[in-house]
């Protein structure tokens, strides 16, 4: 018999450092998704041991500051994506600068350091992705999704998915199909 | 990060690793000449696993496609993040293998310049995978 799962992402994330920060005996109080503040001082032999043991589940510290502001820059650029139904439609640069408080020329060049992709080809990618799993979770089509992450046409977010991916959103769901059927042979 | 290559063209493989010398993105490349090589490679628990894996699709006594089967059959190895590097661009041969489980699909690039173009496309959009957290399951990207 095979079960299919859907993963609540923040849930699964937000439980596991809950458990983990439990199982150190740290004080803490989580300020934002991925941020958490120690109430007491822990030494770095404690945190060394914490980071190896969330790095089980794929989760790590990051210490360099420029990788922290890199993340706040994918964690707004998920949410834009995520929510673009709720928000009144601005540009990507202004939208994130008024954010951060930083102008969009350092950001843009940090991000492009640290992630060796520019900010353009990160939102062009997050959406390619969101529109992958609404194909393949939501059933949606393409005309609803384009409608859902404010494109211009159905055939703008068509020949972006192309130009990003190689392959068509239909051959894509073709072949996301088939390696189900093959599995549940 | 952790590059192979399983080609057994020695052409091929100096001027793969030759490509990946040059891009900005630091990695280390292990190339095996066949797929027997390679499946003995990875099937030795102690040895470190690639972060990405190169498989032509003709090889001598193992093929790209029996090593990308007997890949998505081992526990231990199934979620490797398997790139198709081949000379073929049939549209059987890419949607075969993907439907099989492979993530990329590239077709050789006859300059360097251009391949030094498509390692990097490969290698930037597999960090986007790593380091963001996005779902591997619905990784394909065709060069």
């Amino acid at each position: 018999m095979k079960l299919f799962l859907k993963f609540d992402y923040t849930t699964v994330c937000n439980r596991v450092i809950e458990e983990q920060l439990k199982m150190f005996n740290f004080k803490y109080q989580q300020t934002a998704f991925g941020e958490i503040e120690l109430l007491e001082k822990v030494t770095s032999k404690q945190l060394q041991e914490f980071n190896s043991s969330i790095e089980n589940y794929g989760i790590s510290l990051i210490e360099d500051s420029k990788k922290i502001m890199v993340q706040k820059i994918k964690d707004v650029i998920r949410d834009m994506v995520l929510n673009k139904e709720n928000d009144v439609i601005v540009k990507t640069s202004v939208f994130l600068s008024e954010k951060l408080n930083h102008n969009y020329s350092y950001l843009s060049n940090l991000f492009s350091e640290v992630t060796y992709t520019s900010i353009e080809n990160y939102v062009i990618l997050q959406k390619i992705e969101y529109t992958k799993t609404l194909l393949v979770k939501q059933d949606l089509s393409l005309t609803e999704i384009a409608y859902k992450l404010n494109y211009s046409s159905v055939a703008h977010l068509s020949k972006q998915f192309k130009n990003t991916t190689g392959i068509t959103p239909s051959a894509f769901q073709r072949i996301v199909a088939k390696r189900k059927e093959s599995h549940l042979q | 990060m952790k590059i192979a290559l399983a080609d057994d063209d020695e052409d091929d493989r100096f001027f793969f690793t030759e490509a990946f010398d040059e891009l900005k993105v630091k990695s280390k490349v292990s190339t095996f000449k066949d797929g027997i090589e390679l499946m003995h490679y990875l099937e030795q628990a102690e040895n470190e696993l690639p972060d990405l894996l190169f498989l032509d699709l003709n090889m001598p006594k193992k093929s790209g496609i029996s090593c990308l089967q007997d890949i998505k059959a081992n526990s231990r190895l199934k979620d490797l993040v398997i790139a198709i590097y081949s000379t073929s661009s049939s549209e059987e041969d890419v949607e075969h293998t993907f439907v099989l489980g492979a993530n990329i699909y590239i077709k050789k690039p006859n300059d360097f310049e251009k391949l030094k173009k498509v390692l990097s496309e490969v290698v930037t959009t597999n960090w986007q995978y790593i380091t963001s957290g996005l779902n591997k399951d619905n990784f394909l990207l065709r060069l």
